[in-house]
C-alpha cells in the first residue's frame, strides 16, 4: 500500500506507541484486502463497548490504550453499553462488579476524546455523516444505514479497526469505499405492504438467508414509514447475512446511479415472511416486551405515546436522544414504559431476570436466543402494546 | 524445509509447530487465562497454545476474539506466532496489538508432519522441520 511519508513516520513510532499501533492496524488490513493507500474519513463509530461482550479483555486493551495517551482526531461517537448508565440499579440485572467495569469501559474511551453516545443510531442527532463522505463505522445496522439510507462509505469495521481509523483519521481505500463494489447483485421484487417494523424486520431476515450481496429492492407493495422503519430492514439483514449495503428503488440516493441489468431476481410474497414470524413464534408467554433495536428515533417515540404497556417494556434509546427529549422521555416513563437508554436488550445481561421476550425488531429476534439465551417471539408493534386512552398530546 | 509467507504483523518467533485444520475463533475456543483450546470440535482440544507456533485457515467469530488475543499475552500464554492460510481482520488486529508475528498465505496442509517452526514476519517466510 502506498503510504505518504507523514504516513510512514507514524507507522516507524515517530509520533508515539498509540498512533504506531494504530497505523500497524490499518496498515496490515489494508495490505491483505489490497488497497492502494489510505483515505480521511469524516467520522467514526465504534462498537464493543458493552461489559458484557468485550469481557475483562477488552476492559484491559481499552485501558492500556487510553494510557498510552491514544486520543481520536475524528468526530467519533460510541455504541451502547450494557447498562443504563444512569438508572442501572432499578433494572435489576446489574451488579455492582458488572457496572463498575463497565464505567471503566466509557471512561478509558471518553480519555480518547471519544463521545460516550451509546447509541446503535447515531446518525439522528450526535453522528450525521453527508452524502458521499468516507466514514469507518462499527455496528453493522449503522453500516448498512450509512451506506444506503445516506450514502456514505464505509465497511462494516470491527470494534478495533474503527477505534485505529478514528485515531488515524483515515481509513484503508477498499471495499465499499470504491464504487465497483455498491452496484446492486440481487434485484428482490416485494409483492406485499410492509405496514410495521417487524414486517421490515423479516424481510430482510428472508432476503439475508438467499446469501445476497448488495440487493436491491423494488417495493411493489405499500412500505408505511419507509423512512423511519428502513433502519429494521437494513439491521436485519445486517445481522442474518453480513449485508453493509442495500438499495431500494425510488428512495435511496444511490438506487439509479448504476445503470445496469440484473441476472438475479427474486420475488417475496406474503406468505415467504409469514414463515419468518411462524420460526420466530415460541410457545411460552413473554415475561419481556422489548423495542428499541436499533434505537429509536423521536417520531418513533412520540408515537409510542399512542398506546401503553400491557406488560413489563423496556424502550431502548441513545444517551443523545434522552438528552435531546427529555420531557417525551419522562412522559413515556409515567404511562408505564422503562426507558432503557445508553443501552438495549440484546448487549446487556437481560437473561438474569427474562426468559421469553417479544420485539418488533428482526435484529433483535436474530440475537436475543444465542447472546441472551431467550425464547424470542417477532410480532407486530400493535400487538405488544395495547391502545392508550389518555390524548397522545 | 523453507516457506515464502506474506509478513502481516511483524516479528520473528518460533517453538512447538501446533496445526489446527479447523479455523479458530479465539472467543470461546481459547481460554484467556491459560492459553488451552476449550473448544472439544477443535482436534487441538486440551492443548496449549502458550509460546507454540499456531498455524490455522484463519480467524471465525466474533470481533471480541482480537481482544482475547492480547489477553493471552498479557497473561504470558499467547503463541510465539501464527501462520494462517488467510488471515482476517480478528487475527490480524489481534496479533498486530499483542506484537505477535503472523504471515500468511500458507497452506496448512503443507505443514503437516513438521513439529518446530520459525516464523520470520520481517522477511516473510518460516522454516519448519
Amino acid at each position: 500500500m502506498y503510504l505518504t511519508n507523514e504516513e510512514e513516520k507514524a507507522l516507524e513510532g515517530e509520533f508515539g506507541e498509540a498512533l504506531e499501533k494504530a497505523m500497524r492496524i490499518l496498515v496490515a488490513i489494508g495490505d491483505v484486502y489490497g488497497a492502494e493507500r489510505l483515505i480521511k474519513i469524516s467520522s467514526a463509530h465504534i462498537s464493543g463497548v458493552s461489559y458484557k461482550t468485550i469481557g475483562d479483555a477488552g476492559l484491559d486493551f481499552l485501558q492500556d490504550l487510553a494510557s498510552l495517551g491514544a486520543k481520536v482526531l475524528v468526530k467519533t461517537t460510541l455504541n451502547p453499553c450494557g447498562m443504563d448508565p444512569i438508572k442501572w440499579r432499578s433494572l435489576g440485572i446489574i451488579d455492582e462488579d458488572f457496572a463498575k467495569k463497565q464505567m471503566k469501559i466509557i471512561e478509558s474511551y471518553t480519555r480518547m476524546g471519544v463521545e460516550p453516545t451509546l447509541t446503535c443510531t447515531p446518525y439522528y442527532i450526535s453522528n450525521v455523516p453527508k452524502y458521499g463522505e468516507d466514514i469507518a463505522w462499527a455496528e453493522s445496522s449503522a453500516v448498512i444505514y450509512a451506506n444506503s439510507v445516506i450514502g456514505a462509505k464505509t465497511n462494516r469495521e470491527g470494534a478495533p479497526s474503527a477505534l485505529a481509523a478514528a485515531i488515524v483519521g483515515k481509513t484503508p481505500m477498499y471495499g465499499y469505499h470504491l464504487e465497483e463494489n455498491r452496484i446492486g447483485t440481487e434485484k428482490i421484487i416485494v409483492k406485499m405492504d410492509l405496514e410495521d417494523p417487524a414486517d421490515y424486520g423479516a424481510l430482510g431476515i428472508y432476503v439475508a438467508r438467499m446469501n445476497v450481496k448488495v440487493p436491491y429492492f423494488v417495493l411493489d407493495g405499500k412500505a408505511l414509514n419507509l423512512s423511519i422503519y428502513v433502519k429494521y430492514l437494513g439491521a436485519a439483514l445486517a445481522a442474518e447475512g453480513s449485508v453493509a449495503m442495500m438499495h431500494i428503488e425510488g428512495f435511496t440516493p444511490e438506487w439509479n446511479k448504476y445503470k445496469h441489468e440484473f441476472s438475479d431476481k427474486i420475488i417475496v410474497e406474503k406468505d415467504d415472511i409469514k414463515e419468518i414470524f411462524e420460526e420466530k413464534s415460541c410457545e411460552d408467554e413473554e415475561d419481556l416486551i422489548a423495542l428499541g433495536c436499533p434505537h429509536l428515533s423521536v417520531e418513533e417515540l412520540r408515537d409510542l405515546l399512542k398506546y401503553r404497556p400491557k406488560r413489563t417494556t423496556w424502550i431502548s434509546i441513545g444517551m443523545d436522544m434522552y438528552k435531546a427529549h427529555r420531557d417525551l422521555v419522562n412522559e413515556l416513563e409515567r404511562r408505564g414504559y422503562i426507558i432503557a437508554k445508553g443501552t438495549c436488550f440484546v448487549v446487556s445481561p437481560i437473561e438474569k431476570k427474562f426468559k421469553v421476550t417479544a420485539t418488533n425488531s428482526g435484529k433483535a429476534s436474530k440475537y436475543l436466543p444465542s447472546f441472551c439465551k431467550q425464547c424470542v417471539i417477532l410480532r407486530r408493534t400493535k400487538d405488544l402494546l395495547v391502545i392508550s386512552d389518555e390524548n397522545s398530546c | 524445509m523453507k516457506i515464502l509467507a506474506r509478513p502481516v504483523s511483524r516479528g520473528v518467533g518460533e517453538g512447538p509447530l501446533l496445526i489446527s485444520e479447523k479455523p479458530i475463533s479465539f472467543l470461546g475456543d481459547v481460554d484467556p487465562k491459560t492459553g488451552i483450546i476449550i473448544n472439544k470440535e477443535n482436534p487441538l482440544y486440551k492443548k496449549s497454545i502458550a509460546n507454540k507456533v499456531l498455524a490455522f485457515p484463519y480467524g471465525v467469530g466474533s470481533t471480541v476474539g482480537s481482544y482475547v488475543i492480547y489477553q493471552l499475552k498479557k497473561n504470558g500464554v499467547a503463541p510465539a506466532a501464527i501462520i494462517n492460510e488467510n488471515a482476517e481482520t480478528i487475527i490480524i488486529v489481534g496479533a498486530i496489538i499483542s506484537d505477535i508475528p503472523l504471515v500468511d498465505g500458507v497452506r496448512i496442509n503443507s505443514l503437516k508432519g513438521y513439529t518446530y517452526a520459525i516464523v520470520n514476519a520481517y522477511e516473510g517466510w518460516i522454516h519448519v522441520r
